[in-house]
Formats: structure tokens, C-alpha cells, sequence
């Protein structure tokens, strides 16, 4: 699913929603016909988050920031460095990555997750051409393997059969029915 | 659950090694400001052995405070908080993981700085066990209060400056409890009832402070 809107629709804030990061000013959310806020650590299990920030600490590798995340979803730290074309970065600290590079590093840390539900604010960031073709098929490996993805984006991605939503603008999103989401995934 | 908990706890301690200037600080300052005692009080040993056990506790209880604030500031800047929150392990479980490795950063070299100057201000060789079985536990207690404060206040605009006045008068029953044990042991008195009751306080804290901090980081993720 992509989420378009103009700035301030509250895209951000529906992926903070979805993830269990943030209760919903009104209505539920449920997963399976359960609440999400009941126990968020197990939905917590289930989503992998990518916002704004990369998240990324300076001081620390590529690989270093994304061990513990390896271990949280037993993810093939391998596989995801190559997804992503992190191998020949693996062992530099961040604080030398470009902006894309990080994204990158980012991204591998949602693959590593292996979680069922994709929660992707603006993927693309800063990607290259290159990055963003590596983005592309890592969304279409997740999708056939039975995944959601729900990204919001100002730029196309490279996706087949996405189920668009645009939120309206500021000024009419107290009118907006969006806060009960309900997944059959 | 328990191997997620030491592999944060392994990667805060990483990034204290990595950025050692910020660990130092606190015991510098541990050091700089005991040692500013003496030069204001004047050297009198009498006096200075008498006032040691309180110089050598309100200081660690200030040097203890300093990281504080980044402990979870810096986790919320960059979007790691989100990504903690996420792992899959209770809120009150990473929060007690980055109490644990700031107790491991802080608290522990604070324990090893204190032996030097104790003996600097002239701490009777017999009262040095009970001053650091009493700044073990007071660490703890300090560790636990600290971060049950720091994420109290993440994400307020002045919360540098909220964090002592909310910190300090939670550790108050430390202090005096470690204090006063110094005191017995360097005067002959029985020393052990003030250091079981800051070992009571420890084990209340335990469990508590995790809770309430848990829910300070959802709250300032939110």
C-alpha cells in the first residue's frame, strides 16, 4: 500500500500509529481482531519500522549497528548487506556514510527484522538510482513471500499492483476516517 | 529476552568505549570536585577526615548525574528510540539494559576513583569497606533513580536542567544512609543496620524504577 498526501496529511503519523509507537487519538487498532496496545511487544515482533532518521549511531560500524537488530529478528546479516550493497562498508563506522549510504544501512535493518508488516516513511530518501532498483526488489521479495508493505512516498517506487491511499490535506484531516485501520494479513 | 537485553547492554557499552571522553567526564569531575574541598576548607586533617564521607557521596551522586542526560537524549535524537521500542522486548526491559550499562560506565569506575581519595582527605584504612560496599549499592540506587528521571523528562525542552531537581531528592535516602554507615564504621559504631536499610532501598528500587521509566520512554516516543 503507498500512502501519498501533501506535507502534514499525517503519514508520518499513521506509520508511528501502525507501528505500536503511538495510540491513536481515537478509534483502534487491530491485528487479527486483537489490540495492538494489549501486548505491543509481541506486535512489535511482527513490524519493522523505517523512520525518517536512520537511526544510526556515529561512532559504531555498519555491522555493529545492526547486530543487535540481527539478533532481535534473527535476520541473515549476510544476506542483507548484500541486499543492499553494504558488503564492501560492512566494517566502516557510520559517521563516514553519506546520506544514502545510511538509508541503506537503514533499510538492511528492516530486512534483518523479518517481519511480516513493512512500515516505510519515505524509503527513498536520498537513495541513487542504483539504491532505489535495490529497494525495489527487496519490496518485491518481501511481497512474494506473503508480506505487507506500507510505505508512504513523494516519488514513484518501482512497484507492481500497489493499493494506493492518499490522505487529504491539513485542513480538511479532522474529516479524515483513517485512524481504524484493521489488517487480514 | 535475556540474550536481547545483554546485546543492548554490550552495545552501550561499545559506544561508551567509543566515545570515552564522555565516560571520563563524569569521573574527572568525581575527582576535580573532592579534591576542591580541601583547598577551600583548608587542610586540617581532623576536619576533612571528619567531612569525608559526605564530600566522597554528594560528589558521586553529581558525577552520577552528568551522563544522565544523554543516556536516552541522544537514543531520542537519532530515531533509536524508535528502533529499541521496537525490538520486540518490553519497554521497562531496555530501560533497565541502559540503566545497567550506565551503572557498568558510571558507577563502577566512580566505586574504584573513590579509594584514592578517601585516602586523600585522610578516611580511616578500616571505614574504606563499608564506604564501598555503601557507593555499590548507593550507585545502583543512584543508576535506577537516574534513569527512571531521565525518562521522566525526555523530550522536555529544558530537561538538562529538570533532571537534578526530579533526581536529587529521590536519592536523598541514599545518601544519608551511606553517609551515616561511613560515619559508624570510622567511629567504632555498628555500621551494618545503615547499609541494610540502602540495600532496601535498592531492592525496591529494582523493580520500580524500570517500570516508571518503561513507560516515560513510550510516552516521550509517542
Amino acid at each position: 500500500m503507498l500512502l501519498t498526501g501533501p506535507n502534514g496529511a499525517g503519514k508520518s503519523t499513521l506509520l508511528r500509529v501502525l507501528a505500536g509507537l503511538r495510540k491513536p487519538d481515537s478509534g483502534q487498532l487491530l491485528w487479527h481482531g486483537e489490540s495492538v496496545f494489549a501486548d505491543r511487544a509481541a506486535h512489535a515482533c511482527k513490524v519493522a519500522y523505517l523512520g525518517h532518521q536512520d537511526a544510526l549511531k556515529p561512532g559504531l560500524t555498519v555491522t555493529e549497528n545492526l547486530a543487535l537488530f540481527a539478533r532481535a529478528g534473527q535476520g541473515n546479516m549476510q544476506a542483507a548487506l548484500e541486499a543492499m550493497d553494504l558488503l564492501p562498508l560492512a566494517n566502516l563506522p557510520a559517521r563516514l556514510l553519506s546520506a544514502g549510504q545510511k538509508r541503506r544501512t537503514a533499510l538492511a535493518r528492516i530486512l534483518l527484522a523479518n517481519a511480516p508488516l513493512w512500515l516505510l516513511d519515505e524509503p527513498s530518501l536520498g537513495l541513487d538510482a542504483n539504491a532505489i532498483t535495490l529497494l525495489g526488489q527487496a519490496l518485491t521479495a518481501h511481497r512474494q513471500q506473503g508480506g505487507l508493505v506500507i510505505a508512504t512516498t513523494h516519488v514513484p517506487l518501482p512497484l507492481e499492483n500497489v493499493q494506493p491511499l492518499t490522505l487529504p490535506g491539513a485542513s480538511d484531516s479532522s474529516a479524515s476516517p483513517f485512524y481504524q485501520q484493521e489488517d487480514d494479513a | 529476552m535475556i540474550g536481547l537485553f545483554w546485546a543492548i547492554v554490550g552495545r552501550d557499552l561499545r559506544l561508551a568505549l567509543r566515545h570515552g571522553a564522555d565516560t571520563m567526564g563524569a569521573i574527572l569531575f568525581f575527582i576535580v570536585t573532592a579534591t576542591l574541598f580541601p583547598l577551600a576548607l583548608g587542610p586540617s586533617p581532623e576536619l576533612l577526615r571528619h567531612m569525608a564521607p559526605g564530600i566522597i557521596w554528594v560528589c558521586a551522586l553529581l558525577a552520577a548525574l552528568l551522563p544522565l542526560d544523554r543516556l536516552f537524549g541522544a537514543e531520542l535524537e537519532d530515531g533509536s528510540l524508535d528502533q529499541l521500542l521496537l525490538l520486540g522486548v518490553p519497554a521497562s526491559l531496555v530501560v533497565l539494559a541502559k540503566i545497567t550499562a550506565h551503572w557498568l560506565t558510571t558507577g563502577i569506575p566512580l566505586l574504584l576513583a573513590a579509594v584514592p581519595l578517601a585516602t586523600m582527605l585522610g578516611l580511616p584504612a578500616s571505614a574504606l569497606p563499608v564506604l564501598l560496599t555503601g557507593l555499590f549499592l548507593g550507585s545502583v540506587v543512584l543508576s535506577l533513580i537516574g534513569g527512571m528521571g531521565a525518562s521522566i523528562v525526555l523530550g522536555a525542552r529544558r530537561g538538562g536542567v529538570l533532571l537534578p531537581l526530579l533526581t536529587l531528592p529521590l536519592a536523598t535516602p541514599a545518601l544519608i544512609f551511606g553517609a551515616a554507615a561511613i560515619d559508624a564504621a570510622s567511629t567504632g559504631l555498628p555500621w551494618q543496620p545503615d547499609l541494610e536499610l540502602l540495600a532496601a532501598f535498592v531492592a525496591g528500587a529494582l523493580p520500580l524504577c524500570p517500570l516508571a521509566a518503561g513507560a516515560g520512554l513510550r510516552a516521550a516516543a509517542e
